[in-house]
């Protein structure tokens, strides 16, 4: 897919909490096809220990309104900065990068989406996009407390929410693998993207249930586009870039 | 109109303004971004005799004004590059200079060969400075022995433009580059990137899997003048100079200090249209200060 560098303006800065931002951009001109699962490269602005652009999820495209949404955590310097963010301002991304999510082989199949934290973000785009085609989806997210739990009216819309925290106050108190959903019903594919202890105890569960599962993999990166090598990860073909290779993989690729 | 071409040893590029290995890929990797045929001359990633994996992840670590990476040479090997990637890279439609790295003095020359071949292929870069691998690179180019010797054995097999890439990290970096100039080198590049080091205080560990890694950026950059003005005042050969490059100031400094090229490399990342950029500001500044020809400016600094 052809990537662009744009110039996009801020069209809502909504903060969902104190750590996380739900950054709406917009653009006088069409913006470009984009794949759920795919990432921008965020330049920070006016951050003057932050050097490198940002590698931030697709956390949603609204086609109708022109709308492309970006979740961002406050985890640094320059996520915090993008998170303040006015209206009217603008945003240089480099997008759409890397891979993106691959279809369930048919229609009928029952599929669930695991994300945690802020992991979440490109799930939704995802479960939207599946949703318009006709497949089931079904949503497991978990958080550490209920202030991690992001966005869930918005994944109501495409499917069934189930919740977890650690705390017990938000859904059922526990890991995202300890859900009573996952003994309870045979999925056809799980997708996930979260911090990477779940993201293997997600896989494990597949593995173990012979599900074909992807998983969607952060790493600290410089360009975004295949330049650099920097943001390499083990795979049964040796080192891949997560950027470009990435940051979807499937699990039987991967050596973690 | 202002000329922009500038002799480089055997060759005459274009425009001076060329890319840094290991940070253009192999050119495609931008061709969504700009026409990188207006490039002077793109140096596409340090290639070695046989497939490299390079060093485990964490490999990069970002600094104030700059990064550290400890990518450790990941290629396919020079066989891959000849039959896959060449092709589809030779007629991109600017010079395309080969990095070359190795562990031993035969690798090197295997490497040279095998490329001597290629016809689109007007030059390589002989890197004897990376500093993320265990064996040769960096180790070569810190003594005016090993450096020569490289050069020396390259050259008798290698018969085009031979550019050789210096470490910062060394004492008198004029040295080497007289040593790497007496055995035949047509031009000098420098510098590859500064030995350093980032530590993660709560982990109590260090950042990249190495340890060490190598810094560029602009944090770079004031030394990076610096080595370029010395060894520009000490060798006959033409200069390339790098190291932080942002913008097109930054490159005239460079020409100033004595460089008839430079390469962009880190600042890519940010602006992957950063080489066009550069390259009309270079234009810009020549018809601001009425200056025909940009050989005009090289070495032009006022002391």
């Amino acid at each position: 897919m052809k990537k662009f560098i744009l110039n996009l303006v801020v069209k809502e800065n909504i903060t969902l909490n104190t750590q996380y931002s739900l950054i709406i951009l917009t653009s006088a001109d069409p913006l470009p096809p984009m794949l759920p699962g795919q990432f921008a490269e965020v330049r920070v602005d006016n951050a003057p220990n932050t050097f490198l652009r940002r590698p931030i999820s697709i956390n949603f495209v609204d086609t109708t309104k022109n709308e492309l949404w970006l979740l961002i955590q406050k985890v640094g310097e320059g996520t915090k900065k993008l998170c303040e963010a006015k209206s009217g301002e603008t945003m240089n991304l480099v997008v759409p990068l890397g891979n993106s999510f691959s279809l369930p082989e048919n229609i009928e199949s029952e599929v669930l989406l695991v994300g945690g934290g802020v992991g979440i973000a490109p799930l939704l785009f995802w479960g939207a996009y599946l949703f318009e085609r006709g497949y089931k989806c079904s949503f497991l997210l978990g958080g550490r407390s209920v202030e991690n739990l992001l966005q869930l009216d918005d994944f109501a819309k495409y499917g069934k929410v189930y919740t977890t925290t650690e705390d017990g106050s938000h859904g059922e108190k526990g890991f995202v693998t300890q859900h009573s959903v996952l003994n309870g019903h045979n999925f056809d594919a799980i997708y996930s993207c979260g911090p990477t202890p779940m993201m293997k105890a997600v896989a494990a569960y597949a593995s173990r249930k012979n599900i074909f599962c992807e998983v969607s993999l952060e790493n600290t990166m410089a360009c975004g586009f295949g330049a650099c090598l920097c943001c390499v990860t083990d795979t049964t073909e040796g080192h891949q870039c997560v950027c470009t290779e990435g940051p979807v993989f499937n699990i039987l690729k991967l050596k973690w | 109109m202002v000329d922009l071409s500038v002799a480089l040893g055997k060759m005459q590029l274009k425009n001076p303004v060329m890319t840094a290995s290991g940070t253009f890929g192999y050119g495609t990797e931008y061709a969504d971004f700009m026409d990188v045929s207006r490039i002077g001359g793109i140096i596409v990633k340090g290639t070695t005799l046989r497939d490299r994996q390079g060093n485990p992840y964490p490999r990069m670590a970002e600094t104030p004004s700059g990064m550290l990476n400890a990518v450790g040479l990941q290629n396919k090997g020079v066989e891959y590059f000849i039959e896959h990637i060449y092709p589809t890279v030779k007629n991109i439609g600017t010079d395309i200079f080969v990095n070359v790295s190795g562990s031993t003095v035969e690798d090197y020359i295997e490497t040279a060969e095998r490329l001597n071949e290629l016809d689109k292929i007007p030059g390589i870069e002989l890197n004897i400075s990376c500093p993320n691998v265990k064996e040769g690179g960096m180790a070569f180019g810190t003594s005016c022995p090993s450096a020569a010797q490289v050069v020396k054995e390259v050259r008798r097999v290698y018969k085009k433009e031979i550019m050789v890439k210096l470490s910062p990290n060394v004492t008198n970096i004029a040295d080497i580059a007289l040593a790497v100039e007496a055995q035949g080198a047509d031009s000098i590049s420098l510098i590859n990137t500064l030995l350093g080091m980032a530590i993660d205080a709560e982990k109590r560990r260090p950042v990249l899997s190495t340890v060490t890694g190598g810094l560029s950026g602009p944090a770079v950059k004031p030394v990076a003048l610096r080595m370029v003005w010395q060894v520009a005042n000490a060798v006959k050969v033409p200069v390339v100079g790098m190291g932080g490059i942002m913008n097109a100031s930054d490159a005239i400094e460079f020409i100033l200090a004595g460089a008839s090229a430079i390469q962009i490399g880190t600042a890519n990342f940010i602006d992957p249209q950063v080489c066009v950029k550069v390259l009309e500001g270079i234009e810009e500044y020549l018809i601001r200060h009425k200056i025909n020809s940009v050989k005009e400016i090289i070495g032009a600094l006022e002391i």
